[in-house]
């Protein structure tokens, strides 16, 4: 589904991917983890085409991405802060994503989960940051594409809707989707992931299960397996 | 890219800021003509205003909207569309937008004014067009510098930078140019140097028509064949859309290499 | 040859035998001219006339020149009958006192670079009318020569002058002194209307249009008066030099574009009136030029390159009650020093309020600009014209004159326009 060769991107001095290589299989949910700078989000928005690799390629359902947008159709992207022109509403920002999609979307039904009825007809300018998380949910959730990609997508969420976004994960992992999400929350991380990539300074350091991960470093907790691989490559 | 158009185009002419300026120029119209019941020096008056609020207007909201609606813009890059069609269609929304509260707020008072039956109504609309291509030139102008500066707050510094150097310390250097090499032939020189910058090329553009008396009290050969014929007239145009094109080229070559 | 002539001799003294017969008998004849009459042309005619008599001549094309008119007779045209001079000279010329010449369309004058063959020409004559002439094709139109008192009205004269040293004037006077010319219609021509010593002299409801180089020029001539003329697109607008107690009224001076164009210069004139006339959308409105005590009064002066241009020295005169409307410069001037008044005018460019509601400004407006100065010393820089930059050194050297003359305001600036 996505194959990532010898990925290098660089701001500035700071070089930030330094050759990673990831192969991510049809199916399942990876979360991609690391520190602060570690690179995920770059990693990520390489895949999505919005950051432009200095070396190394990137192919999405079998086709390299570079000048290409079509291939974006069949992705569903949160991004990590959601904030929308404020001057749209809310019926009208779902309705012009729609729009430019140019795909079916069934936006009814998440509408009614996140509980967005009363907001549709307001302006985002006047949403709270919740709200608007919802709404970002609503336009990644409503599309159906074989390949979803989260940022951070717990920010902002009441415990409620939380447990309304990890049901949607399942559902949609369920239809044999393939998922990837980034997050700091390492329980939800470990609630909802199948596999998870570690990102250190720019190479992928580990993939594979939690189970693996707790047997590599000789934890019994997720959490401090994390830890435990932090502090060893500090040290 | 028509879509992103429409799209950012209503977001804008439903902003706050649009009504604003909207409404500027359609306070500043009934003003000029309704109190004071002079055409030639409302004519004068909006020719000032013309040369340095449009541009400056025009800096100022496309970096503005460019940085505020940076979100927005990842948002749209995880969409199927391409970053040309983005861009370009942000910057139209943009342009088009504050082009329109300019016309139809100076072209509002002017049309209750009976301006269709008075002669003057070349002055006026020639003033609109160079109004409309300032706003194009400078929102353009206004992306680029977005578009290579991350930092918000340098972003606007070279934006107000640009407008300043421009709209007055250009034509200081200008100047002195002119009056240090005064012993030189300097008709190709001081033309050459209202073409490199928009805004002399459209104060001149009006001069044309304002100061024509003026103008041919030179002797010099090219002087008198810019001023005394359409010649001067066409290659102001044409420099002017090239001040256009040229910028939405950066601003589309810009965009295909940008990270986000 | 000889007998032509001693018959000639006869026939002349017949002729003043004549014509004292007519003066004692008052039974003044009027001789017909007509391609089919027993007088086929004017020369003919004139010659069987005798004084005080009318000569008729008919429509028709007449090909004659050097018609020397040289006894008081009425000449007129019927139907505008054409003279056509083939290019050979010169065609109607007066040498005798109380001649009319009217109604007749003159063509084809000839050119010389040795003498200036005109039209019709006036020698030393007095009490002459030229009316409702149409001349075309022409080199010198109307030429009087030390000639007074006569009358010079409704003529047309459209010449195709292109350059100025292979053309003529289209009325010219030289030494004459008390005529008028009134109501003519110049254009193409090099001078429209050319005085040269002649004193006296009335120039009234003209319209002198599109001549190669003045509308109206004037040199060496005293006390004489232009009002109501309308001049024109002409290559170098109107000039008045080297005169004195010149009347200037109401005239409209309009569109005489070029670097050395002007709507009227002025050029070592004492004592003149400039009163009421319109300066409309010429490069330099009024170009001064060592001229002193003129009275400038109640002149329009609109969307002009520069509205007044002093040059050289300039003493005692007095700009009053003008209106500036929209010049690119009001007054431009080359000296430092001022010693002429200029008060309470309108000015459009003016800023300044009126707070006792006096229809004067309270504060005194300064006419001249330093980028004028700068203009003056290096002309490329007019296309920096309405530049913001040019703007803020203007108020720089308004608050504060260095390059212009400090004394050089209108304390008194009308806050309305002058009727």
């Amino acid at each position: 589904m996505i194959e990532v060769r010898d990925l290098h991107k660089k701001f500035a001095k700071n070089r930030v991917l330094q050759g990673v290589e990831l192969s991510i299989p049809k199916g399942g949910i990876f979360a991609v983890l690391g520190p602060n700078g570690s690179g995920k989000t770059t990693l990520i928005k390489s895949i999505l085409g919005m950051v432009i690799p200095n070396k190394g390629t990137i192919e999405v359902f079998e086709q390299n991405i570079k000048n290409n947008a079509a291939y974006r159709n069949q992705i569903n992207y949160l991004p990590q802060i959601a904030n929308f022109p404020s001057n749209l509403k809310v019926k009208e920002l779902i309705r012009m994503i729609k729009d430019l999609r140019k795909d079916s979307a069934d936006e009814k039904e998440l509408i009614a989960l996140f509980k967005l009825e009363p907001f549709l007809n307001k302006k985002l300018g006047n949403l709270s940051g919740g709200t608007k998380q919802k709404v970002n949910l609503v336009l990644t959730f409503m599309f159906d594409s074989p390949l979803i990609i989260l940022d951070e997508p717990t920010t902002g969420l009441d415990p409620i809707a939380l447990l309304h976004l990890k049901e949607l994960i399942n559902k949609e992992k369920n239809k044999g989707k393939t998922i990837m999400i980034t997050s700091h929350i390492m329980s939800f991380v470990e609630d909802v992931s199948d596999e998870i990539v570690f990102l250190l300074e720019g190479v992928i350091y580990f993939k594979g299960t939690i189970q693996a991960l707790k047997e590599k470093t000789q934890q019994k907790d997720f959490e401090h397996a994390i830890a435990t691989i932090l502090t060893d490559n500090h040290a | 890219m028509l879509k992103i158009l429409k799209y950012s185009f209503f977001d804008l002419i439903r902003s706050r800021w649009s009504y604003v300026y909207f409404a500027f120029y359609l306070l500043l119209g009934f003003v000029l003509l309704f109190l004071n019941n002079d055409l030639s020096k409302a004519i004068i008056t909006l020719m000032n205003v013309i040369i340095m609020l449009v541009p400056l207007i025009g800096t100022i909201f496309g970096v503005m909207y460019f940085y505020n609606s940076k979100e927005f813009t990842e948002l749209l890059l995880a969409q199927p569309l391409k970053r040309t069609s983005i861009f370009v269609g942000q910057y139209l929304g943009v342009a088009l937008s504050l082009a329109l509260s300019l016309v139809l707020g100076l072209g509002i008072p002017f049309v209750l004014y009976g301006l269709f039956t008075s002669a003057i109504i070349w002055n006026f609309t020639l003033l609109l067009i160079t109004g409309v291509f300032l706003t194009f030139i400078f929102t353009a102008l206004a992306f680029n510098i977005a578009l290579s500066n991350e930092n918000k707050i340098k972003g606007f510094g070279y934006a107000i930078l640009l407008w300043l150097f421009l709209a007055v310390i250009y034509d200081g250097i200008f100047l002195i140019s002119l009056i240090i090499f005064q012993d030189y032939p300097l008709d190709k020189l001081s033309l050459g140097m209202s073409m490199l910058n928009p805004i002399d090329l459209s104060r001149i553009l009006i001069l044309l028509k304002l100061d024509i008396s003026a103008l041919l009290g030179y002797t010099g050969a090219i002087f008198k064949k810019f001023f005394g014929s359409n010649f001067g007239v066409i290659i102001s145009f044409l420099m002017l859309s090239i001040w256009v094109i040229l910028p939405i080229l950066r601003i589309v070559f810009k965009s295909k290499k940008k990270d986000f | 040859m000889k007998y032509k002539r001693n018959a000639f001799r006869k026939l002349t003294i017949l002729f003043i035998g004549l014509f004292f017969l007519n003066q004692f008998s008052s039974f003044a004849k009027t001789i017909i001219v007509c391609e089919t009459c027993e007088n086929k042309s004017i020369k003919e005619a004139v010659q069987f006339s005798e004084a005080n008599d009318t000569i008729l001549v008919k429509k028709g094309t007449y090909h004659e020149y050097n018609i020397i008119i040289d006894k008081p007779l009425t000449i007129i045209g019927e139907n505008y009958p054409v003279i056509d001079g083939d290019l050979n000279g010169e065609i109607i010329t007066i040498i005798s006192d109380n001649v009319t010449v009217d109604g007749l369309f003159i063509i084809n004058v000839g050119t010389s670079y040795t003498e200036d063959y005109a039209a019709v020409r006036v020698r030393r004559s007095k009490n002459f009318l030229i009316q409702n002439l149409v001349l075309e094709k022409l080199f010198f139109g109307i030429y009087l020569e030390k000639s007074k008192d006569g009358r010079v009205y409704h003529n047309k004269i459209i010449g195709d002058a292109k350059e100025e040293y292979n053309s003529g004037n289209g009325i010219q006077l030289w030494y004459c002194k008390n005529v008028e010319i009134e109501h003519n219609f110049v254009e193409h021509v090099r001078d429209g209307i050319y005085l040269e010593f002649s004193d006296f002299c009335t120039i009234k409801n003209n319209v002198s249009t599109f001549n190669v180089r003045y509308g109206l020029h004037f040199m060496f001539s005293n006390d004489d008066s232009y009002e109501d003329n309308i001049f024109e697109k002409n290559g170098a607008g109107v000039a008045v030099m080297f005169s004195k107690r010149i009347k200037m009224l109401n005239n409209s001076f309009r569109e005489n574009w070029g670097s050395a164009s002007y709507g009227l210069l002025l050029k070592e004139i004492n004592d003149a009136e400039i009163s009421g006339n319109t300066f409309e959308e010429n490069t330099i409105g009024i170009n001064i030029e060592g001229s002193n005590r003129v009275l400038y009064e109640k002149n329009n002066f609109i969307r002009n390159g520069w509205a007044i241009k002093v040059r050289g020295a300039c003493y005692t005169n007095t700009f009053t009650k003008n209106n500036f409307l929209y010049n690119s410069f009001d007054v431009a001037y080359n000296s430092k020093v001022n010693d002429n008044v200029f008060d309470k005018n309108y000015w459009s460019n003016y800023t300044g309020y009126d707070l006792n509601k006096d229809g004067i400004g309270d504060v005194p407006y300064r006419p001249v600009k330093l980028f004028s100065y700068i203009v003056n010393e290096t002309p490329e820089t007019i296309v920096l014209l309405r530049s913001l930059f040019i703007d803020l050194i203007d108020f720089s050297e308004k608050v504060s004159p260095i390059f212009t003359p400090d004394n050089l305001v209108d304390k008194n600036p009308l806050i309305r326009k002058m009727p």
